[in-house]
């Protein structure tokens, strides 16, 4: 399998990314990490006559604490999450979710911008960057502007971004101190995407949920915030049927599709399921 | 489409070259350089036999273009032997633990484990197997891989203390 033929650059800073994208227009596409495009390119399912490489650009691989949010460049990779002890101390959901992604050679090389970037309803960080409430900031030939995760996705491969601009980092509210987090992620094998994820962050303030957030990866086109499924556990004991109630919120909020994972409704009983799990291992690690 | 200047050093051997930017490293090891330790098995970054080390990473080389890996440092099997020709502690666990059957997965297993040592000296036999996830043996069932991995694992551990 050999990719179509293409002109390669490799700029060394991000307005000369954007220099290039605007010139190409929709024959550039850039780089990053390279594991979701080059499999499509062997396909020849994307075709770029113009590859814009953005292994040398200066800054963008970093992780930093920046006031009350934790900025990550977009070319950190999964493994880079997962050795990263900031990101264990504040916000260690990140390391659980990198680790059931793909494997270890594909997370050597596989970006946290690719990731939410690329728009493919499989991946699995833009669901948990909806559950944290981060914003991606793009930068175009107009400037910057910051999205919020939560309004990034529009259908499949399709999101806010435009041609012209390129995902520089992503900004992360640091969660509260002793939050309870897990994301839950059911599949056939290792490397496989999820038949139905689900990513769960709450607070406790003594017996009582303060706040939470889920979110559900791959049933539907694009990532699912399920906030009526967060609400259902704010002001209760997370007990048993809190969790019920939240579970059903979050599989009236699934929309899978049928495919060799399987048919709608197993997905959909699956995305509750999840949301289960994940509230239950959420709980245990809140500190009250 | 015009070719592209590339340098990188392979098993310690500078090497310089022109090629399409299409080229993936893969073909590029295995068809420029004649090294074909790295094999191409699934060609969708799944199976893992063109596993290669890359600045201190392991990658699958079908994923990766030639021109991405400019200035990098490579090592294939080739290169995984002892300076004096014997074979290193993964090689000689791959043969005393039955590692290998048919054979084609090893040169990719034998990276992706040499890299794994490198960033867990003692890995236990969970680790092993979630280490070597993206390298996939059709013969073996990998219980003897573990094993070899786990040999080279005792071997290297019992020479460096050796030298303290």
């Amino acid at each position: 399998m050999i990719p179509g033929a293409f002109e390669y650059h490799r700029p060394g800073s991000v307005d000369e990314v954007v220099a290039l994208l605007t010139k190409h227009g929709d024959e550039g596409r850039v780089v990053a990490g390279g594991h979701s495009l080059i499999p499509m390119m062997k396909l020849r399912l994307a075709v770029p006559t113009h590859l814009i490489d953005l292994g040398s650009v200066a800054d963008l691989k970093n992780i930093k604490a920046a006031g009350s949010a934790i900025e990550i460049g977009a070319m950190t990779t999964q493994h880079d999450l997962i050795a990263s002890d900031l990101l264990a101390e504040a916000c260690p959901i990140l390391r659980e979710v990198a680790l059931t992604i793909a494997d270890p050679q594909v997370r050597y090389c596989g970006t946290v911008g690719g990731n939410v970037a690329n728009g493919d309803p499989g991946n699995d960080m833009p669901a948990v960057m909806q559950c944290l409430d981060a914003s991606f900031v793009l930068k175009g030939p107009g400037g910057k502007r910051q999205v919020a995760a939560r309004e990034f996705y529009e259908a499949a491969y399709f999101t806010a971004r435009k041609d012209d601009e390129i995902l520089t980092s992503i900004s992360i509210p640091t969660p509260a101190f002793g939050h309870g987090y897990a994301y839950e992620k059911l599949k056939r094998k290792v490397g496989d995407y999820a038949i139905a994820a689900a990513a769960v962050v709450l607070t406790m303030d003594g017996g009582t949920c303060k706040s939470a957030a889920v979110a559900l990866t791959n049933v539907g086109d694009t990532p699912i915030y399920a906030e009526a499924a967060g609400q259902a556990l704010v002001g209760t004991a997370v007990d048993e049927a809190a969790i019920a109630k939240a579970s059903a919120a979050a599989k009236a909020a699934a929309k899978p599709a049928a495919d060799m994972r399987g048919p709608q409704e197993y997905k959909s009983h699956a995305a509750g399921v999840m949301v289960g799990r994940a509230i239950k291992r959420a709980l245990a690690r809140a500190k009250r | 489409m015009s070719k592209i200047a590339v340098k990188m050093t392979v098993n310690g051997q500078a090497v310089e070259a022109a090629v399409e930017p299409r080229v993936l490293l893969i073909h590029f090891l295995r068809e420029n350089l004649g090294l074909t330790g790295p094999h191409v098995g699934c060609e969708t970054s799944h199976c893992g036999a063109c596993t290669v080390d890359l600045d201190g990473r392991s990658v699958k080389s079908c994923t990766v273009f030639a021109v991405q890996a400019e200035g990098a440092n490579i090592t294939t099997v080739e290169g995984m032997a002892n300076a004096d020709g014997t074979l290193s502690a993964l090689q000689e666990g791959f043969m005393q633990e039955h590692g290998l059957q048919c054979g084609y997965c090893t040169p990719g297993m034998i990276m992706r484990a040499h890299r794994l040592l490198q960033e867990n000296s003692n890995p236990s036999d969970d680790e092993i197997r979630m280490g070597l996830s993206g390298n996939l043996c059709r013969c073996t069932g990998y219980q003897n891989i573990v094993k070899a991995v786990r040999y080279a694992a005792d071997k290297m551990n019992g020479q460096r203390e050796a030298a303290e």
